[in-house]
């Protein structure tokens, strides 16, 4: 990488930042679990900015999975095609999420508390929902299965609530939850303001969270995206 | 055990193992979704169903959305990749066209509910469930481990009434093979009483793939060639998904006036294969 790789790029986006902060997380790591959207696109670019020798694995079946596009689902016949092998339903969640083989998961949810527990199930009430959403999915048994889970979520009071309206995944594993405002990590079990991205304020953090946000006790701010990294993501998202 | 599975029409096999009232899964996760079966249970006219199937998909939003089920069996009903599927929103958030019986769990859940049901056992164990609030709204009980004294989940055997998937090919005498993301279905065909799997093609003889899944045909009851039959779904080396369709769905289905023309124009009013 050459020094005008690393020099802080200008005129990104919130989501783009987002984006690039998660694919840092990766560095160094084994194997991550990925779902579809903002996760599936910054996993793909740890790949190819921090970390080639990653091992990507769709709840599909497919482990370690090289696709040249985002996905679509995250049952796209390239993540077959390029995987080292593709596995059942039942040996994906039996012999590699529950006993822990893949290291981190990236998870996204309508709901997040102080806990870091997901609502991914309904918004109201479960007989008469407001909003019914998806449901369950892989989430519950990767969540506990996977040594380090990053949530990936939009942050706003409709997302990070006081109280889920529905618990469908334990938060005990989160280790890191980034939003487009910043980052959160627990600390003694509740989920902490430890990073700030580039011009958010804490009182932006704060309108945003639905409880009272305990702050570390040195804030520190994401680095600027370099011009490798907005290169990277923008050449990705446009394959 | 039984004869060798018959090659038949696939409206044939269907009017043959498809009832009123029965429990059908649909196998086939995001790869080899069996809609050309599932459009002819609809034509045909079946309703009252169990509709059972980890990712409904587009599919059961399908057959949700015409009044074909009265139970959903599943673990996550999104478009993958697109949002919601807005069929089977409306039917939990408003009961339209009827209100049906939702059981959810999550994938590893079913996935081994699946399991217990093709080990004819009564129920698989698994970490997973406690502590969330599925365990409140779904069917699963704790067991204790006779060995070490350990709680776990106990997920009861899923058996349905009648299993069909989709492959690649089948032989001459029925025995099918699969490739590509092979997600539940051999699980779903050995634990069901009846099934009908559906192919791409027909060939003199399996060439075995690495990786790939075969399914003996003494295990299946019919297969019906249906070229295509896993579309707007896909079939590894063979179809591509059209992932264009999953997301002019979110469109088509938003609405129920124009869902109801879209199923009728494209399913209800076509001729069987």
């Amino acid at each position: 990488m050459n020094a005008a790789s690393e020099t802080p790029a200008v005129g990104y986006d919130t989501g783009e930042l987002q984006t690039i902060v998660a694919a840092r997380s990766l560095a160094g790591k084994r194997s991550c679990f990925i779902g579809v959207g903002r996760p599936s696109t910054a996993a793909l670019l740890a790949r190819m900015v921090h970390n080639p020798e990653l091992v990507l694995v769709y709840e599909s079946g497919t482990i370690g999975a090289k696709p040249y596009r985002v996905p679509l689902s995250i049952g796209d016949g390239e993540l077959a095609q390029t995987a080292d092998f593709v596995v059942s339903v039942p040996e994906m969640f039996n012999y590699w999420i529950g006993p822990g083989q893949v290291q981190v998961a990236f998870l996204g949810a309508a709901q997040v508390d102080r806990h870091a527990n997901l609502n991914s199930t309904v918004i109201g009430d479960y007989d008469h929902p407001k909003t019914r959403l998806p449901g369950a999915g892989g989430a519950p048994e990767i969540a506990t299965g996977c040594a380090e889970v990053v949530v990936i979520a939009p942050h706003g009071k409709r997302t990070f609530v006081e109280q889920l309206d529905f618990m469908t995944t334990r938060g005990e594993h989160t280790t890191l939850v980034i939003t487009d405002l910043g980052v959160l990590e627990p600390r003694d079990g509740e989920l902490t303001l430890t990073t700030l991205h580039p011009g958010v304020s804490v009182e932006d953090v704060q309108e945003a969270t639905g409880w009272n946000l305990k702050l570390a006790d040195k804030l520190a701010v994401s680095p600027e995206p370099t011009e490798h990294e907005l290169s990277a993501l923008r050449e990705l998202v446009s394959r | 055990m039984h004869a060798m599975a018959q090659a038949v029409s696939l409206s044939e096999a269907i009017a043959e193992t498809v009832h009123d009232g029965d429990s059908v899964a649909l196998e086939g996760f995001t790869h080899l979704i069996p809609f050309a079966a599932g459009h002819e249970v609809l034509r045909q006219g079946r309703r009252e169903l169990e509709l059972i199937r980890m990712t409904p998909d587009l599919l059961y939003d399908q057959m949700i959305g015409v009044g074909a089920a009265r139970k959903l069996v599943f673990s996550y009903g999104g478009n993958p990749g697109v949002g919601s599927l807005h069929r089977f929103r409306d039917v939990v958030e408003h009961g339209w066209p009827h209100p049906i019986e939702v059981e959810e769990h999550s994938h590893a859940g079913m996935a081994n509910r699946y399991v217990a049901g093709a080990s004819k056992l009564p129920f698989m164990v698994m970490r997973g469930y406690s502590g969330t609030d599925l365990v409140g709204h779904t069917n699963v009980k704790e067991v204790v481990c006779p060995f070490t004294g350990e709680t776990l989940t106990a997920v009861p055997a899923l058996n349905p009434d009648v299993s069909i998937v989709h492959a690649q090919e089948a032989d001459r005498d029925g025995n099918v093979q699969l490739w590509g993301i092979p997600g539940v279905q051999k699980e779903a065909v050995l634990a069901a009483t009846r099934s009908v799997v559906t192919v791409e093609r027909i060939v003199d003889q399996l060439e075995l793939r690495p990786g790939g899944v075969v399914i003996p045909g003494w295990v299946i009851d019919f297969v019906a060639l249906a070229p295509g039959g896993s579309q707007p779904s896909y079939a590894l080396g063979v179809t591509e998904r059209d992932n264009d369709f999953y997301r002019e769905w979110d469109v088509i289905s938003r609405d129920r006036d124009q869902f109801t023309a879209w199923m009728e124009a494209n399913v209800l009013g076509k001729v069987a294969a």
